[in-house]
């Protein structure tokens, strides 16, 4: 009897052992590396994924042939993730840097934001120069983390795991402000009482797709799909639905 | 990129590794200060469920019922409460509601950790009380020691070896729980390497370097233990 149990239960692991293995490889699938925390880019709307990178993707993902496997992970290993071809693409608003192009290959830019600077009703600061000496709250890794970091130092970042815990920082006055990329900042600002966008942009970025060096051919392809989007304006219509001035 | 260059822009560009010397500096702070909190809380908490297990029946006093019932209670809660759930969900609720207003986060990490390790440790130090033969308490209170005297110089004593490894078991998790501060933006040794790795998007040394801190780390608390253990055993036969 003990025999049959040990060999049931060998077999099981093996069986498990295996499963592990069989990652799906499908030829027509793209998996998207992405940070479902960042609306109106990529958040979630009944259990599934939605967000402008989601519909641009889709809609590049129709004009190559192919199908979009969206994958939701910390912002921190999106880049990782394209990096290291866990995921075809990486798409979760990310900026283009200089940093970032030494580990992954950008597509053509898609749109463009500002990293805003998000404060509460009646804040001392009023214009970018007021940052110096204040307490700044950020998301970790993203492009406002460092270029704060950059310029002001680390003692005075303070780095969430997202967006909406900064800005919860922030209305408990732990942080002065908060920067973060501008359409993200006022899905903020609209889901919380009190707090306003200055005026004054922190900085002026354009966001891409990330894939793995190399891979050439998946990025001429949606290189050329983004290009016709772009052309024919399906990418402003798109951005349109989401973001209404 | 090879080896070295990797290296180099991982900790020596910029002065990386600060990220990892200072964040080594928080979670040694915070684990410490956790542990002691964790130890006043464990034994006063094991105190009291010991005292009202091992005495519940014997007293007959209506009076002193209800004191070991109220305080028991409250203990019990405690313990069902902290661990019923997740450390981190505990640090983030420390953090975002209940010190709302204190800006001081190792303060708060510290409080979170250490109540939270309190729980752990109290039925730690209370199964080594219940461990001890009864005749020991007994033979105590023959000799006109009182139950305070009885626990505090022949039970406590012996229940501490008997928990010592369970106890050193505990300080190694609360050490590595630490890593998840970073939920409430505080640059632990986790976080630290986290930074790194999306300054330089490398993250093959940043994760093995942050893990062979702790694993040091961990190595030397084990060796000290293991040394105290064998002092203790020097009473015995």
């Amino acid at each position: 009897m003990k025999k049959i149990i040990s060999l049931i239960m060998v077999v099981a692991i093996m069986l498990c052992m295996f499963v592990g293995c069989g990652k799906t490889e499908q030829d027509n699938v793209i998996t998207m590396a992405t940070s479902a925390d960042f609306e109106p880019y990529e958040y979630y709307e009944n259990d599934k994924i939605v967000g402008i990178d989601i519909d641009i993707m889709n809609a590049v993902c129709e004009k190559i042939g192919m199908q979009l496997q969206p994958e939701d992970m910390s912002f921190d290993s999106v880049i990782g993730a394209a990096q290291t071809g866990k995921a075809d693409i990486a798409m979760s608003g990310i900026t283009i840097t200089e940093d970032r192009k030494n580990m992954v290959d950008f597509t053509i830019p898609y749109t463009s934001t500002t990293q805003s600077i998000i404060v509460a009703h009646g804040s001392a600061i009023t214009v970018k120069a007021d940052l110096k000496d204040k307490k700044i709250g950020v998301q970790i890794n993203t492009t406002g983390d460092t270029q704060v970091t950059e310029e002001f130092g680390d003692a005075a970042v303070d780095r969430y795991q997202n967006g909406a815990l900064a800005v919860e920082s922030l209305k408990n006055g732990k942080v002065d402000c908060v920067v973060i990329d501008g359409e993200v900042a006022k899905a903020l600002v609209d889901a919380n009482e009190g707090l306003e966008i200055i005026a004054d942009a922190y900085s002026i970025e354009e966001y891409a797709i990330a894939l793995q060096k190399g891979n050439t051919e998946l990025l001429n392809k949606i290189n050329g799909a983004l290009e016709e989007l772009l052309a024919d304006g399906t990418i402003d219509e798109i951005i349109a639905k989401y973001i209404t001035e | 990129m090879s080896f070295k260059e990797r290296f180099f822009l991982n900790f020596i560009k910029d002065e990386r590794w600060h990220y990892l010397t200072d964040g080594l500096w928080v979670t040694l702070q915070v684990t410490f200060f956790a542990v002691l909190i964790g130890i006043a809380i464990g034994v006063i908490v094991a105190a009291i469920r010991s005292t009202h297990d091992k005495l519940i029946d014997k007293t007959r006093s209506p009076f002193a019922k209800l004191i070991l019932k109220f305080f028991n209670t409250i203990a019990n809660v405690y313990l069902t409460v902290i661990r019923g759930t997740p450390v981190t969900v505990q640090l983030m609720i420390a953090y975002y509601v209940i010190f709302v207003t204190s800006n001081n986060k190792v303060l708060v990490a510290v409080l979170a950790f250490g109540i939270n390790s309190g729980a752990y440790v109290a039925e730690i130090v209370r199964s080594g009380i219940m461990s001890i033969d009864e005749g020991q308490t007994e033979a105590g209170r023959t000799l006109g020691l009182n139950y305070v005297q009885t626990m505090f110089y022949i039970v406590l004593p012996q229940a501490f070896k008997n928990v010592l490894p369970a106890l050193a078991n505990e300080f190694i998790v609360l050490l590595k729980e630490t890593s998840v501060s970073g939920y409430v933006a505080l640059q632990d040794l986790t976080r630290g390497g986290d930074i790194i790795r999306g300054r330089t998007y490398d993250a093959f040394f940043p994760l093995l370097a942050v893990a062979a801190i702790y694993l040091v780390m961990v190595i030397g608390f084990t060796k000290i233990v293991s040394l105290i253990e064998r002092r203790l055993r020097k009473s015995e036969r």
